[in-house]
């Protein structure tokens, strides 16, 4: 006690952040660092969740990168973060804009967008899984074929079945993208649009130069926001494909599941564990890379 | 689970508070624990067991805790070696080699259960719970697969009988098959889908059909990769290929076809038996699988079993081996039949003439007689190669011998890794 009479205000402040501190840091070291740590162990070791667990070195890994499933859903996993952040964030940008410039009912129409965000993505993924059925139950297949066109293969074909499951990704995610951006639009002050319609400056030149540059701490995070959330796509791919998780023949499974089946199918744990080290590593250096590129210059 | 721990902590402290006020005079009941996953019609067939099993047992008492299916095999293997949880353990067949390398689970008592007596009393593919000189592990129900037919379709297409040999069934296929003005199917002959029970259709039994056998070496070495096998590969993928009386995951899911009445035919497992029944307006008959062409019969069973975990000793192991035998009696097995509706796993209690008679169960339990279980190092791996195979063949032309070589390699591998420890 007389230690901490002894303190100056400054220094008891600190004593009282941290003990209040201790709580939040305590909960994170036994929640998240120490099964983070536990598993980077685990990588190195054999393990069936049963029984104890063998170190094996550096086998789970060389394993991993000459398998060349491995390196189909590492490439999948790619194009779900190259072809699904672009497109989220370019469709819902341009929503936005529009959106924000809507008067008539203005609440209504955003609540329709942000309604597929506030849904279940077990039941969106049913839905437009069914959606994609061919003819007798399909909805998009029985509209072409009632025009006489040919069905179209959507889940069940090696080249349409990832940008399939892909749309309804970018689809759930697009309302809580459409409303951060319009945040972020709001926040613009009104007096730059107002000097520069006195300048007679075109719309695109706007556009350009004062509405995308003020956006972009915005634009930062959702792309990093979106980033991670793509390579770490499951819900989707996984109630879309469950009779063949990631099929046709992986052509659409990503990391995240391969995971989920080495070790909950496969019961290899130590294998499973590498992977996601894989995982942490890859959605590190990206994250890393993107706020490098994107930081204010 | 800390709830659980709480709870057993709370009818301990109860416990001992009774046996004391009880004095030191009668004995004390023993407690033993049951563990199995959760679903409804098990956990409602379990405690009726156990109330029988207690009313014929004064002195035993058997506590059932149930966990969701994805974390069941996590919690056994911690409690286990931690001195905690069941004394008697539900396991699937597959697990028993991991099971008993982890030493979770020990053989069940040669004078209680002698080898011989079981295969005597068992169906034979219950032999793959014995390792060495003592069975481990005995189940109180088997599924099997068989012929689900929708008696509508039938009788619109003017078929009387259901199909008794693979040439029927194609022609039958071809009669309920429907199409539309484009070409497009709109009912199915017969449903397929390897990811649902058609791999095992194929594996045991129309490889055995067409004169192979699926696996050799106790199935550590693939052995589909030979004429039978392409036969039997050959015939399932006509089946779409050449006599387009079907279309792989026709209506997303084979049993979703049949429920809405789109299929004519289904071959699926005696777990369906309680889905179909409550489908309003579907009306659907049983029968065996179809035979081979030289008239062989064979099918695919698969089941849960019951262990007595190492964690029992003493009275509790007694209590443990007597809860055991009560579980593999006629009696439970009869009343497993009724409430969950999978089938018993000893002729005594299948074979009675009601049983054989009946109009569902039947066709399944007369298909236990030459049953085989495939031993899985790795089912869902295994499983991916076939459906691989066909998706290889459907998607991408892959020649027919050269897809099922491939399949063979794949499978082969899972199996090297899995047996290589």
């Amino acid at each position: 006690m007389r230690f901490y009479n002894n303190l100056t205000i400054s220094q008891k402040q600190i004593v009282w952040a941290w003990i209040f501190l201790a709580l939040p840091v305590l909960f994170y070291v036994v929640i998240r660092f120490y099964p983070t740590a536990n598993a980077f162990v685990l990588s190195f070791q054999e393990w069936n969740l049963l029984g104890d667990r063998k170190y094996v070195g550096l086998e789970n890994y060389a394993k991993l990168f000459s398998d060349p499933v491995f390196w189909k859903v590492f490439k999948n996993t790619f194009l779900y973060l190259i072809l699904g952040t672009p497109i989220s964030l370019v469709l819902s940008f341009i929503i936005a804009y529009h959106l924000d410039k809507v008067r008539f009912m203005h609440g209504t129409i955003r609540a329709l967008y942000f309604l597929p965000f506030m849904t279940s993505a077990v039941a969106m993924a049913w839905v437009w899984r069914w959606f994609y059925q061919p003819v007798p139950i399909g909805v998009f297949n029985n509209f072409l074929a009632s025009f006489g066109i040919s069905q179209i293969e959507f889940l069940s074909s090696t080249t349409n079945a990832l940008p399939s499951v892909l749309a309804c990704a970018v689809w759930a995610g697009l309302g809580f993208q459409v409303i951060i951006f319009m945040a972020g639009l709001r926040a613009i002050p009104q007096s730059y649009y107002e000097a520069a319609r006195i300048d007679g400056v075109s719309t695109w030149t706007v556009l350009s130069e004062i509405t995308i540059p003020l956006l972009k701490p915005t634009i930062v995070f959702l792309v990093v926001f979106s980033s991670i959330g793509f390579l770490r796509i499951f819900d989707q791919v996984f109630n879309m494909t469950t009779n063949n998780p990631g099929g046709p023949l992986n052509s659409t499974k990503p990391l995240v599941l391969l995971i989920y089946d080495t070790a909950f199918n496969g019961f290899n744990m130590g294998y499973a564990a590498a992977q996601t080290v894989v995982l942490f590593t890859i959605l590190l250096v990206v994250s890393l890379i993107q706020l490098r590129l994107l930081k204010d210059s | 689970m800390k709830l659980n721990r709480l709870r057993t902590f709370m009818l301990g402290a109860a416990t001992a508070a009774m046996t004391m006020a009880a004095g030191a005079g009668g004995a004390s009941a023993v407690e033993i624990e049951y563990w199995q996953y959760f679903f409804e019609a098990r956990v409602d067939a379990m405690d009726k067991l156990i109330e029988n099993f207690e009313a014929a047992n004064p002195d035993i008492t058997v506590k059932m805790t149930h966990f969701p299916y994805d974390s069941y095999r996590t919690k056994v293997a911690a409690a286990i070696p931690a001195g905690q949880g069941p004394d008697v353990v539900q396991l699937f067949y597959g697990w028993l080699n991991d099971y008993v390398e982890a030493e979770l689970i020990q053989p069940l008592p040669a004078d209680t259960f002698p080898p011989e007596k079981i295969e005597e009393e068992f169906f034979p593919m219950v032999k793959a719970m014995r390792m060495g000189d003592s069975y481990w592990a005995l189940p109180t129900a088997v599924r099997s697969l068989a012929l689900f037919y929708n008696e509508r379709m039938f009788e619109e297409a003017g078929i009387e009988n259901p199909p008794a040999n693979l040439d029927e069934l194609v022609e039958t296929a071809k009669k309920l098959t429907k199409k539309d003005g484009a070409g497009n199917l709109t009912a199915v002959g017969l449903t397929t889908g390897m990811t649902a029970q058609d791999h095992h259709w194929i594996r045991e039994v129309l490889i055995r059909q067409f004169g192979g056998e699926p696996y050799l070496d106790d199935y550590k070495k693939v052995n589909y990769n030979n004429e039978a096998g392409l036969k039997a590969f050959g015939f399932y993928n006509d089946l779409q290929a050449k006599h387009g009386v079907t279309k792989a995951a026709f209506m997303d899911e084979p049993q979703a076809a049949f429920k809405a009445g789109r299929a004519g035919m289904h071959i699926d497992g005696s777990f369906r038996i309680g889905a179909l029944e409550s489908v309003r307006g579907l009306k659907w008959g049983v029968a065996e699988l179809p035979a081979g062409p030289d008239g062989t019969k064979s099918n695919y069973s698969s089941y849960w079993v019951n262990a007595i975990t190492s964690k029992a000793e003493g009275e509790k192991f007694d209590a443990a081996v007597k809860f055991m035998e009560y579980l593999t009696s006629d009696e439970a097995m009869q009343i497993w039949l009724e409430t969950v509706g999978e089938l018993p796993a000893k002729p005594s209690a299948a074979m009675t003439d009601e049983n054989i008679n009946h109009p569902v169960y039947g066709p399944f339990i007369k298909g236990l007689e030459y049953a085989k279980t495939t031993v899985f190092a790795n089912e869902s791996a295994q499983r991916q190669a076939m459906v691989d195979m066909m998706q290889r063949i459907e998607l991408q032309g892959q020649a027919l011998e050269e897809s099922v070589a491939q399949a063979a390699e794949e499978e082969q591998k899972v199996l090297d890794e899995y047996y290589k420890k």
